[in-house]
């Protein structure tokens, strides 16, 4: 099941067709284990969603699949490649929780969503007319094109995540990684951003995957659902893991489960 | 033509004196916003021990400067990047390090004691022709550095970690910064001299993120501010008989005081 013959080479479709792969991956902060040997697979136009409570490990999962981070033990690939290896990071996009940034940082929206195709003009390279053009194309899938001028550090929160939104898509990559992008979103800009992300998913086969602790959303928009408490609890169908009570189990703690019992 | 521009001493502190205009705020807008502020203060001092070197083994004491910045820098980037001490407390140690090696040589070899003085404050007189060649040289090095990796510096400036998934090699241009800036202080002791070189680079630099608009404009204006504070004050010190440096900087600062009274521009133009 594991794509352990293919990873030392740099394919960006691989013919098994799946885009990321991490493999018995652990991962330590001092001596606590917050991953434990977790084997989790995605494939080309999955909407992966990663749930689980606070601290089960999943913002740190999404980094050791970026590289960001260096599991303790385990491996991950992207695209058939160790991910040490890796090096088209053009088909990866990455949206963090809650963008930080210097709030007085001197960026204009046009240059910030700009900088999101760095990867794929390469290094020494100087952006040119194209750039500007997907970087204005991406602003008005986010409808954020008639801000592009504006400094980023001035806009709300909500707006701001749809400009990280359009630096993550600007390059047009193969596999969208998100870390809550709703937080601090309001209701009507998530309901759009989730209407971006499906058109995405199913009209671009942008394979996604979206870390979140809003499991009545995600339930509602993945096509694959992995609950994680510092193991993988699930992974698989999220009709299944509502079935399952795979979603009741992640949530209550162990001492709750024994207290109930009697 | 203006008497200033008659004597061959004046032309090539202009000169110089530009090309650190352009240089320092370049390098100084990426420093401010790394909040690494701290760094271009602390080579300038590293590099006075260099300057001391160069003098005792007969080196040209702006060779010897841009030696010892340069290992200077590198030693900073490794300490920091250990992790094993707070960022700032690093600085420290090389600031007030490389100041004492400086004063000790001085005190083991006397003698080059006034000719150290022009570096510690600036000496446009002094200026030779060499010291121009390896001015403009070292500045469009600089230059050239920026522009090669605007984009990449750009990203990672705004945000690292964006940056490293984008494939930014972040710690290669880590160290390339540390090193231009080395360079750059190097650049500006000449002529601001140690003691006020990291105003150039940062008093330009944080008037012009008072005002501008996008990142670009920012660069061209900090830029624009700085060399009109060298011409202005380079200007000053010719007619009105002061020291150039003091001048320099305190020119750049009454335009930080000023860009402070119009707070609205930024509101207006939104």
């Amino acid at each position: 099941m594991t794509t352990s013959g293919s990873w030392r080479t740099v394919l960006t479709a691989p013919a098994d067709g799946v885009v990321a792969a991490v493999e018995h991956v652990c991962f330590d902060y001092g001596s606590e284990r917050v991953l434990d040997r977790v084997t989790l697979q995605i494939r080309k136009g999955d909407f992966l969603g990663i749930i689980g409570p606070n601290g089960s490990g999943k913002t740190t999962l999404l980094r050791i699949l970026i590289g960001l981070l260096r599991p303790s033990c385990g491996h991950v690939s992207l695209f058939g490649a160790d991910v040490r290896r890796f090096n088209a990071w053009h088909l990866v996009g990455y949206v963090r929780q809650k963008a930080v940034f210097e709030a007085r940082f001197p960026a204009s929206v046009l240059e910030v969503v700009i900088s999101g195709r760095s990867a794929r003009v390469g290094l020494g390279r100087r952006f040119g007319r194209d750039d500007r053009e997907a970087a204005e194309r991406a602003l008005e899938i986010v409808g954020m094109n008639s801000f592009r001028d504006r400094l980023v550090g001035r806009l709300s929160s909500g707006q701001q995540q749809r400009v990280f939104i359009a630096r993550a898509l600007v390059h047009e990559p193969e596999l969208l990684l998100l870390d809550e992008p709703t937080v601090g979103v309001d209701v009507e800009a998530q309901e759009q951003f989730y209407g971006l992300l499906r058109r995405l998913n199913r009209e671009l086969r942008t394979t996604l995957v979206m870390v979140s602790h809003d499991i009545g959303v995600v339930a509602a928009e993945v096509t694959r659902l992995a609950c994680l408490n510092r193991t993988l609890v699930f992974h698989g169908d999220p009709e299944e893991a509502m079935r399952s009570g795979a979603l009741e189990q992640l949530y209550r703690p162990e001492s709750l489960v024994v207290a109930h019992r009697h | 033509m203006p008497e200033i521009l008659q004597y061959g001493f004046m032309q090539r502190a202009l000169l110089g004196g530009l090309m650190i205009g352009i240089i320092a705020p370049t390098i100084g807008v990426f420093l401010v916003l790394r909040r690494l502020s701290l760094i271009a203060d602390t080579l300038a001092h590293v590099s006075l021990a260099g300057v001391a070197l160069g003098f005792m083994f007969g080196l040209h004491p702006v060779l010897g400067a841009l030696i010892v910045a340069v290992v200077g820098a590198l030693g900073i980037e490794r300490l920091r990047a250990s992790g094993r001490l707070f960022g700032e407390a690093a600085l420290a140690i090389f600031l007030s390090g490389g100041l004492a090696v400086a004063v000790v040589l001085i005190g083991l070899a006397d003698g080059f004691s006034v000719d150290l003085f022009s570096y510690l404050f600036g000496a446009i007189t002094a200026v030779q022709t060499r010291d121009l060649w390896i001015i403009l040289a070292l500045g469009l090095f600089v230059l050239a550095a920026v522009a090669a990796f605007y984009k990449e510096l750009f990203a990672m400036t705004f945000d690292e970690e964006g940056a490293r998934v984008q494939g930014v090699p972040v710690d290669a241009l880590n160290t390339l910064i540390t090193f231009l800036v080395a360079v750059t202080v190097v650049v500006a002791m000449r002529v601001v001299g140690v003691l006020l070189t990291s105003a150039l680079v940062v008093i330009p630099a944080i008037t012009a993120l008072r005002l501008a608009r996008s990142f670009r404009g920012t660069l061209l204006l900090a830029v624009a501010i700085s060399v009109a504070s060298v011409v202005a004050g380079m200007t000053a010190a010719f007619y009105l008989d002061l020291a150039a440096g003091g001048a320099i900087v305190l020119t750049s600062i009454a335009v930080f005081a000023a860009s402070g009274l119009a707070p609205t521009a930024r509101a207006a133009a939104r």
